[in-house]
């Protein structure tokens, strides 16, 4: 509902209680936040609009087989530190080597995101103390990306209305090449920090978003449809529960037509639902700040799912200064296009732009275009199909195997199948109906053989997943449709003997 | 009598033939090693796995299938390179007892031949300095300070007094590489050269010192000091033997992405009979302030040797070479600053006890770990690093190294083949001395000559010209171009042979007079 908003412009959002617009306490905050689900803004204060201001930077890490700079595997919840590798763990020595791989996927995202490719690319070395960094200091890119000034589109619905779909645009300033950093745990009861260098250094594209989206909706539709653009490049898996995709937020308000206000940075958002509500809750936070007479502080904030806010962090040192220098272990990272290539190179040892330009596989905005003009379904059904994993897989699969047409077939697609999925929490790919029983049981529908209401009975059955097919299921509860003649002229015949005098008042009058 | 001459023609031709096994040769060193503990050129001592490794050379020799020149060659290797199982200190606290679980690539590659690993050799804490005098493990003894040449020349004070004050300092901050060479121990040694390090000892000593192209050699198991400047180096007994060693070691590593990415292909060094077709160029901003006079007798009679035998000599310009210490000082210690924030007791080496948070755990264990020297650099780096300083010190800095390079790239364009110059201001100078100044004045004094080939990346070699007054070795240094390994290394061995540089007559009896008498039959016949 906070999505309203939407417009550009926000209101103190926060009214009420009896008192009107007193100043929260700082103690009710978690609470007002908490029931917020139906906050609106209230534009009735006389006061001065807000314009809220978000920006993202997303760390997707990169799907390779190795690190950034080292030979050790990348792999998910693996035992502690047992993908450590002599260069990871900082052995003095060391040197980076980089991964070829990884700066492949960094091209791909690049084109994928409009973005220019700049061919000769620099490393920086950036430096900060701290347990789950080992050298010191972060590879990263800072003065010279591998990437800049790309776009995104992305479409939301207004008003949760699948019907009204509006197209958005946000800029993106650049994506850099940079190391992960390791895992600290602290354990405070025993008073000790626990390291785990297995993430160390794994690659990570850090993609950062102009400051061009003005709500949590708008966020998390951004970061959705880059999350998709990721998946479907292959160039990271993106799934944000296990970190693979991390969004900070930059957040500031402001009246129109003045400067942008002092922005804070809420970290730790781990899912895409977090991220909205942690935008909203600071745009609404700052407002409320603001409108007290208060300041926005330039610091950086943690959301708590739990509480469903943000929260200071514990700052590191105060303003700390990177001391950023040329990483000088590593030349400058040069790439190369059709017309550059040199003649003599050992292909093994370059990366070529054009190259991998002609083999991007179709990007979501396309793949939902081709959906909608193969199948004649609407544009929103496009969204939804890309929006779950496997589903327009199993779409088309299902539309393969019936004489249904796709219009109808979309339908039990989003309405029969999806709702169950989404009621009982499965994906696709655990979905009890195959697509084969789903188009057998649309072939039934099809040929008249069933009613569309026997057709939800049997698709009832079938989530029993029990093995039986939807003839056999037809069968069992005796649900076909009656073609023959005589067999239906019977049975009207045995229903009329059998009501005798009721038929003798019908005939009568 | 043959153990003190070439790698190629004498050593290894004497192990071929089985005059000499390499157990036998590895014994001699070892013992040799003992007798010339005083030196301090050595922090560890590598017995057990020498012998072994000059067990299966022996094998190796027996079945008549040698790895090469290098098979059974007893070598050193300067303490700041990785050794496998063999500790690894950098002469810090900081690493006291750190041991590796790899080898540097070049160690690797010594070893992949055969060459027989006897020990560390001993360095300035993280090879900052220049005297080999600021390490954990003591200040290392200039073996000429024990010659019959320096005893002779030098003013006998009180016996016992001339013991204790009089020992000359070998130049660092591969100092301990420099003695082991000098001192026979060892037939090769690796130092690593970052401003000079390795050709100031060489020249102190009275041995070949050659700090090759930056990228011809790789830095992988090297701890850093600068690596933008970091080059492993070669410390040997004559010319010939400097160009056996680095065709062992040259050439691509995927491991360290700065190496050249082209095959290097080892060469022989030949005769050279006529230098007439040379242009030998003499840059004139190298008579610095407080070259010494004989010094500069030496190199100007160097440069007369070669315009005798119808070389052209030319005198040239490198104009921003004075401006290369102070460039040096703000790239060094940007560099150690952020080379040095991995020792913070977590992973590795020393750890404080101090456990009142992560970050006094870093601090003291930082305190206690590194000395004043590096501990000066990092604070100065990081100050040199502050956003608010990047721009005026840093890249000022890198522009005028910039400069420093392009310097030589229009001398050498201009068809000059190439640069002749001293290695040092002076001869070494007595320890008691050397200590009067701090590590920074004296860094600063002592890299002059040789730093600028560093800022440029080029080739340069210290050759063994003569003795001082004092009776202590004297070089002169030749820098070439950029991957023209083969010509330089040619031109200092004409050089070489004209010089005829005097062998040392060490006289080490006084200290260990069995150990002497043992081994004089075969070092200094």
């Amino acid at each position: 509902a906070a999505a309203r908003g939407c417009g550009g412009v926000w209101r103190r959002a926060w009214q009420r209680g009896a008192g009107g617009p007193a100043p929260a306490p700082r103690g009710q905050r978690a609470v007002a936040c908490n029931a917020r689900g139906g906050a609106v803004p209230a534009g009735k204060s006389g006061l001065a609009p807000w314009v809220p201001v978000v920006g993202l930077e997303i760390h997707a890490q990169i799907s390779s087989n190795s690190k950034l700079f080292s030979g050790s595997q990348v792999q998910f919840a693996a035992a502690p530190n047992s993908l450590v590798s002599f260069f990871d763990a900082s052995l003095p020595g060391t040197l980076p080597v980089l991964n070829r791989r990884c700066v492949e996927a960094a091209v791909m995202t690049g084109l994928a995101l409009n973005c220019s490719i700049n061919k000769r690319s620099l490393f920086d070395r950036k430096h900060y103390f701290y347990a789950d960094l080992p050298a010191g200091y972060q590879i990263t890119q800072q003065r010279v990306p591998i990437a800049v000034n790309g776009r995104l589109s992305y479409s939301l619905c207004i008003d949760n209305k699948m019907s009204q779909m509006v197209t958005k645009t946000v800029r993106i300033k650049q994506i850099q090449l940079e190391q992960d950093s390791g895992k600290s745990l602290h354990d405070d009861t025993r008073n000790q920090t626990l390291v785990d260098l297995n993430r160390a250094g794994v690659g990570l594209m850090e993609v950062v978003m102009e400051p061009d989206m003005c709500c949590g909706e708008e966020a998390a539709a951004a970061v959705r449809e880059l999350q998709l653009i990721l998946q479907t490049l292959g160039s990271s898996q993106a799934v944000m529960a296990e970190g693979q995709l991390r969004v900070d937020a930059n957040v500031s308000v402001h009246h129109p037509g003045e400067h942008y206000g002092v922005r804070t940075e809420v970290k730790n958002i781990n899912s895409l639902r977090f991220l909205a509500k942690a935008v909203d809750y600071e745009i609404q936070r700052q407002i409320e700040e603001l409108e007290n007479g208060g300041t926005i502080l330039n610091e950086t904030r943690a959301f708590d799912s739990k509480l469903g806010c943000t929260v200071p962090m514990r700052d590191k040192e105060g303003k700390q200064d990177y001391r950023f220098m040329p990483e000088p272990n590593l030349p400058p990272l040069i790439l190369y296009d059709a017309k550059s290539l040199p003649a003599n190179m050992n292909h093994q040892q370059v990366v070529n732009i054009d190259w991998i330009h002609e083999r991007l596989p179709d990007l979501p905005s396309v793949k939902r275009a081709k959906l909608v003009e193969r199948y004649g379904i609407l544009p929103e059904h496009s969204f939804t199909l890309l929006n779950e994993d496997g589903l327009t897989e199993f779409f088309e699969n299902v539309v393969k195997q019936t004489q249904m047409k796709p219009k109808k077939v979309i339908g039990w697609i989003l309405n029969d199948l999806l709702s169950y999925l989404k009621q009982h929490s499965l994906t696709v790919k655990e979905s009890p109906v195959s697509s084969f029983l789903l188009a057998d049981l649309l072939n039934l529908l099809e040929k008249k053989e069933i009613s569309s209401t026997a057709a939800k009975q049997v698709l009832a059955e079938l989530w029993k997943g029990e093995g039986k097919t939807p003839f056999e299921i037809v069968k069992e509860k005796k649900l076909e449709l009656i073609q023959d003649q005589k067999e239906l002229e019977q049975i009207c015949q045995a229903v009329i003997d059998g009501q005798e005098n009721e038929v003798i008042m019908m005939v009568l009058g | 009598a043959a153990l003190k001459g070439g790698l190629r023609f004498q050593v290894s031709a004497a192990l071929k033939e089985g005059h000499v096994t390499p157990t036998e040769l590895c014994q001699r060193c070892l013992s040799l090693i003992k007798s010339t503990k005083f030196l301090n050129a050595y922090i560890t001592v590598a017995e057990e796995t020498a012998l072994k490794q000059a067990e299966e050379s022996e094998t190796r020799y027996r079945r008549g299938q040698p790895l090469g020149v290098l098979d059974g060659i007893p070598i050193a290797v300067k303490d700041n390179f990785n050794t496998a199982g063999i500790e690894t200190t950098c002469a810090s606290n900081m690493l006291k007892g750190y041991i590796s679980p790899y080898n540097a690539t070049v160690v690797q590659k010594l070893l992949d031949q055969g060459a027989v690993l006897l020990g560390k050799t001993n360095l300035d804490e993280f090879a900052m300095g220049s005297g080999s005098t600021d390490g954990v493990f003591g200040p290392v003894r200039n073996p000429w300070s024990y010659s019959r040449q320096y005893r002779e020349k030098s003013v006998p004070k009180s016996r016992s007094e001339d013991e204790e004050s009089n020992w000359v300092i070998t130049g660092g901050s591969s100092g301990g590489s420099a003695a082991a060479v000098s001192s026979f121990t060892c037939f090769a040694a690796l130092g690593s050269d970052t401003g000079g390090s390795t050709r100031n000892p060489a020249a102190h000593c009275g041995v070949v010192g050659l700090k090759p192209t930056y990228g011809l050699i790789s830095r992988h198991g090297l701890i850093p000091l600068v690596n933008s400047m970091d080059v492993p180096g070669i410390l040997t007994r004559c010319v010939d033997d400097a160009a056996v060693v680095l065709g062992s070691l040259a050439g691509h590593d995927p491991k360290d992405s700065t190496t050249i990415q082209d095959n290097f292909k080892p060469f022989e060094l030949p005769n050279l009979t006529d230098v007439s077709k040379l242009s030998i160029g003499i840059p004139k901003e190298y008579h610095a302030p407080g070259l010494s006079s004989e010094i500069l007798a030496l190199w100007s009679k160097a440069a007369d040797l070669f315009k005798n035998a119808g070389a052209e000599v030319v005198e040239v310009s490198l104009p921003h070479t004075r401006y290369s210490i102070v460039c040096y000082h703000v790239l060094c210690t940007a560099e150690v600053a952020s080379n040095m924030a991995r020792f913070d007791g977590l992973e590795y080496g020393h750890r404080s006890d101090m456990n009142k948070s992560t970050e006094s755990m870093y601090a003291a264990t930082r305190r206690e770990g590194f000395n004043d020297v590096v501990r000066g650099r990092i604070l100065s780096g990081n100050y040199f690093l502050l956003k608010q300083n990047y721009e005026n010190y840093f890249i000022k800095a890198q522009k005028v190294r910039r400069l420093i390079a392009n310097d030589f790239v229009k001398v050498f364009g201009s068809g000059v083949d190439i640069l002749l110059t001293p290695t040092t201001l002076s001869d070494a100078v007595p320890y008691m001395e050397f200590i009067k100044e701090d590590n920074r004045t004296r860094s600063a004094q002592d890299d002059i000559l040789t730093q600028a080939a560093n800022m440029a990346g080029l080739p340069a070699i210290n050759v063994p010209t003569g003795l001082s007054e004092r009776g202590l070795p004297v070089g002169l240094q030749f820098i070439g171009r950029s991957f023209q390994e083969k010509q330089l290394l040619t031109v200092a061995k004409w050089f070489e042979k004209q010089v005829k540089f005097p062998m040392i007559q060490l006289e080490v009896k006084r200290h260990d007079h069995s150990a002497f008498q043992h081994q004089k039959p075969v070092f200094f016949s």
